[in-house]
């Protein structure tokens, strides 16, 4: 039984957030690359925020925003990013941290300075359209999830009892590929992925729009993850009744012929997923499915 | 409005699973997210998800039993008949997401395997790794995708809700949100709307929750006259890793898999914890409660860490308080399968590897059991009516709330791995009750309403804008708050402590006022969406605040040690016996004063009006919750003795076969 408790509640010491930890006046340079406006001009902008043990670069931001001032003690606006879940699983923060594309959440400031130097340089992902600053849109990453269907096609959402009967070592096979959440490191990492960007024309009503840019991704490289996550679905008991939509899309314009084997897919991703193996797996699959499909004819 | 049309905000467990039903019921849905859905809060979710199943039935499990584990978990502060449907509906649930795809965990057999979890005695959780969350969110997510595919349901990510737009019944006609790109306004006229916006715990500055979890969607609709229901009881989860930007959580499934709680006997010990004799530790939960070990509900599991901390001085650090939780006796192989996520998560904001060093962890503030009030249809057999309008509705009609931010479902403390269950129950129970709702008579023209509305908010918007020369920082604030409700409402409170709290808040409301903003743009202004969002955490800081204040008594997790009942001291039996009688005596007592519900309504300013309504306890009478109590034994038999009496006083009352 819990005792009378008579010290403080104190879970706000609990982190490591005082300045107590560093007490120093050491200081970490931060290099952006900002960008006002979609389609706007892009420029670099430093910052200092005071040093912190344990930083990463989403408290580097956090402090950014705070101070609201540049290098040169200007009064700017803070800097715009995307995050979310900070322990790396919802896939928000994606940018590039000196050069490599990662996840702001996990580059710890230490670590980041002991490999590279005192001065982090951080700009936005580049093979997606800036938003603002460190925010770019990534409607393109679902767009390429619905191409492929990367869903089971179930009937509906009422009982009908359990799924199927998986073997252990399917499980183990399928759960590193369901790990991937869409923070679109394996497509900035990809030469094949090339940058798409539609802007709205003043005569066009919006469902046009939509149109017209659902279109020009889909004329572009569907990607890494969009074709691991096909070979999910098509390795699942039920999702591969519909394996051959998955593969006619996989062949289709902008499908799997045109990666190049480049594999920097694989070395990039934060979760470590098999993307080459999905990769040659597809490439596989779509040869025997067109060969299929000339003798169907 | 021909066709029913139903705007859902929020795109978590609880969003999704409504909108995949919603559509599949043929209604139209506007799906409204401050992020792309697959990023949402769920994600967090490690765990696992709670049901009977075919093993522990044989066990002697059921449905029944999962619900007595939920409502004495939760300190019987919840309604029992919505716990019951869910706890009926457990089964049908985790079949559902089964199809679905859920890479659940398999036995060598290929069937699903579960692992146990706190506040029960039976393995009901199933699990896909330490990821489960994340694996229910995407299966979701991709049939949302789907329905999206088919024209059924429209995105809106990247938007900010406003408020609910009312008309002169006080009828909930829509919604006005935000675009966080073009911050353009927008009206969503809807049949009917649902909050599914998840937990508020950057009320507390850092907290295990994403930094989405603002609170704001509540927060508004409350100031518009929703009602919020036992804002006082937030979850503290005993173990996460203290972060400068996050406290991130350490899964239960850690000790669900076997980990083990210890401090070194001696204060400090300088020595590397592996090198520590068994004898020189201190296995605190598994020595004061033998029966549950590890896996005391969360609420004790918290007190007990933070109290061998504080008051033992036993924490692992002196300058920062932590316990080991050791998982470095099970194999490795076994970790990986069934724990990899967090062990991942753990080395890498660590640098240490979990497999071979115990962790160091420390509890942090995790989840919100109140949030609004919803209403529910009992069935004849204790359950509830499915496709009544009144479920999960807000006493805004139209309105409705699901998830997190509902009341209904933990009490006054939460399960784990109840959570996944609860959000993905409420929203798939709700759609029907939609379906009948919706598509009735149009009301009158909303067009005036919502161009009010509109201007409101534009307004609101143009003069947090204009706001660039006061002396306060919105970020700087935030963090005051943050410590200020960290330090009182937690997990040990006192009424001096809440007293002055309130007023510091009313008072660091005032100063919101004077917060600067540094973006006056109107292009992804996020420091303009932070700033309104701080402002909408002052009435529901209060709210808790006033709601704990209020509450003389200790329930779950809310934990006044000036209202603690403690054990039985005496040894003699006779004594001992006297001491029960007592005991139950002022257990009784305070359930029939505090049994209750904390409803607080949004007065002027902000400041919350508090009352109390009646629970329905009609399927499980309330009992002590006796979970390693000094003199537990006693005191259980006496008040089971009382209840037979009681038991046998009625049957003598009631004719034969009138029932109960």
């Amino acid at each position: 039984m819990i005792k009378a408790m008579e010290a403080v509640a104190d879970l706000v010491t609990a982190g490591a957030d005082d300045a107590a930890h560093g007490g120093s006046s050491r200081v970490i340079r931060v290099r952006v690359l900002r960008q006002d406006v979609a389609g706007g001009e892009s420029y670099f902008e430093r910052f200092e925020v005071p040093y912190e043990p344990n930083m990463n670069v989403i408290s580097v931001l956090q402090k950014i925003a705070a101070r609201a001032r540049s290098q040169d003690g200007r009064r700017v606006a803070p800097v715009a990013w995307d995050c979310s879940c900070l322990e790396e699983v919802c896939g928000s923060c994606t940018m590039l941290i000196n050069g490599r594309t990662r996840m702001a959440c996990s580059a710890l400031v230490d670590s980041l300075v002991s490999t590279d130097g005192d001065e982090i340089e951080l700009r936005p992902m580049s093979k997606f359209p800036v938003v603002r600053d460190l925010v770019v849109d990534r409607r393109r990453v679902f767009r390429g999830l619905e191409k492929v269907k990367a869903w089971v096609p179930v009937e509906g959402s009422y009982d009908l009892g359990p799924g199927p009967r998986i073997s252990p070592e399917d499980q183990e096979d399928a759960y590193p590929l369901t790990e991937c959440m869409s923070c679109g490191c394996c497509l900035e990492a990809c030469p094949q992925y090339m940058k798409i960007e539609t802007v709205r024309r003043d005569d066009e009503s919006e469902s046009d729009f939509e149109k017209r840019r659902k279109a020009a991704f889909d004329s572009g490289f569907v990607g890494a993850h969009a074709i691991s996550q096909a070979m999910l679905f098509n390795s699942h008991p039920t999702g591969r009744m519909i394996a051959d939509e998955r593969l006619e899309a996989l062949t289709a314009k902008g499908g799997i012929q045109m990666c190049g084997n480049a594999q920097n897919c694989v070395a990039v991703c934060p979760k470590h997923i098999p993307l080459t193996r999905s990769i040659a797996r597809a490439g596989r699959a779509a040869t025997v499915w067109a060969i299929k499909r000339l003798f169907d004819r | 409005m021909a066709q029913p049309r139903v705007l859902v905000i929020g795109g978590g467990l609880a969003g999704l699973s409504a909108t995949m039903r919603l559509a599949e019921l043929g209604l139209d849905v506007d799906l409204v997210s401050l992020v792309p859905v697959k990023r949402s809060h769920s994600v967090c979710a490690q765990g696992g998800i709670n049901s009977v199943n075919a093993l522990t039935r044989q066990q002697g499990d059921s449905e029944w039993k999962h619900l007595d584990d939920t409502v004495y978990g939760g300190d019987f502060l919840q309604h029992q008949p919505p716990v019951k449907e869910m706890a009926d509906w457990g089964p049908r649930i985790i079949d559902l997401m089964d199809r679905l795809g859920v890479p659940f965990n398999r036995t060598s057999e290929g069937f699903r395997d579960q692992r146990r979890f706190g506040g029960t005695l039976y393995k009901r959780t199933a699990f896909a790794g330490a990821t489960t969350g994340q694996q229910l969110l995407y299966a979701l997510d991709e049939q949302v995708r789907r329905w999206e595919a088919a024209g059924k349901v429209k995105k809106w990510e990247f938007w900010d809700f406003l408020g609910p737009v009312l008309d002169d019944t006080g009828r909930c006609r829509g919604a006005v949100c935000q675009d966080l790109v073009t911050m353009q306004f927008k009206a969503f006229p809807a049949d009917a709307v649902v909050l599914a916006t998840g937990g508020n715990g950057l009320i507390y500055g850092r907290s295990t929750m994403s930094m989405v979890c603002t609170g704001s969607a509540v927060s508004r609709a409350y100031r518009a006259g929703a009602w919020y229901g036992n804002g006082e009881f937030i979850q503290v989860h005993p173990t996460a890793i203290p972060g400068a930007d996050k406290l991130r959580l350490m899964s239960e499934s850690a000790r669900g898999e076997g980990g083990r709680v210890w401090v070194p006997r001696t204060p400090q010990d300088p020595r590397d914890p592996r090198s520590i004799p068994e004898a020189e530790r201190s296995y605190f939960l598994e020595e004061r409660y033998p029966k549950y070990g590890n896996l005391v509900p969360r609420d004790i599991a918290t007190r007990e860490i933070f109290d061998i901390c504080t008051t033992d001085g036993l924490s692992v650090e002196k300058d920062r308080l932590c316990v080991y939780l050791d998982l470095t006796h099970i194999p490795r192989e076994t970790l990986d399968r069934k724990l990899g996520g967090i062990l991942e998560i753990y080395e890498k904001f660590q640098g240490v590897d979990p497999r071979v060093t115990p962790m160091k962890i420390f509890p942090a503030v995790h989840y919100s059991m109140g949030g609004l009030w919803v209403d529910y249809e009992k069935s004849k057999t204790g359950g509830l009516v499915e496709g009544s309008i009144r479920n999960q509705q807000t006493n805004l009609p139209g309105l409705y709330a699901i998830g997190e931010c509902d009341y209904q479902y933990h009490g006054a403390n939460r399960l784990g791995a109840n959570s996944l269950l609860s959000c993905i129950f409420s929203g798939l129970f709700l759609a029907p009750s939609l379906a009948n709702a919706c598509g009735g008579t149009p009301g009158a023209d909303t067009t005036r309403l919502f161009e009010a509305e509109i201007r409101r908010q534009e307004e609101r918007h143009r003069e947090l804008l204009g706001r660039t020369a006061g002396d306060e920082n919105p970020y700087a604030l935030h963090q005051e708050l943050g410590n200020l409700m960290t330090r009182v409402a937690t997990v040990v409170r006192r009424n001096d402590q809440l007293e002055a709290a309130y007023d510091d808040v009313c008072e660091m409301a005032r100063r919101w006022k004077r917060c600067a903003v540094s973006d006056t743009g109107n292009w992804t202004n996020q420091n303009v969406v932070f700033t309104k969002s701080l402002g909408d955490m002052f009435p529901i800081a209060k709210l808790i605040l006033k709601g704990a204040l209020l509450r003389d008594e200790c329930r779950g997790a809310h934990f006044k040690p000036a209202f603690a009942m403690p054990g039985l001291a005496a040894t003699d039996p006779v004594e001992k016996r006297r001491e029960a009688e007592e005991w139950c005596d002022s257990f009784q007592a305070n359930t029939e004063k505090w049994l209750k519900s904390t409803i607080a309504a949004c007065g002027p300013d902000g400041d919350p009006e508090i009352s109390y309504r009646e629970i329905d306890t009609s399927l499980i009478p309330p009992r002590p919750r006796l979970y390693g109590l000094v003199g537990g034994d006693a005191i259980e038999e006496v008040w089971k003795e009382r209840q037979e009496r009681a038991a046998t006083s009625r049957e003598a009352a009631v004719p034969v076969g009138a029932g109960s």
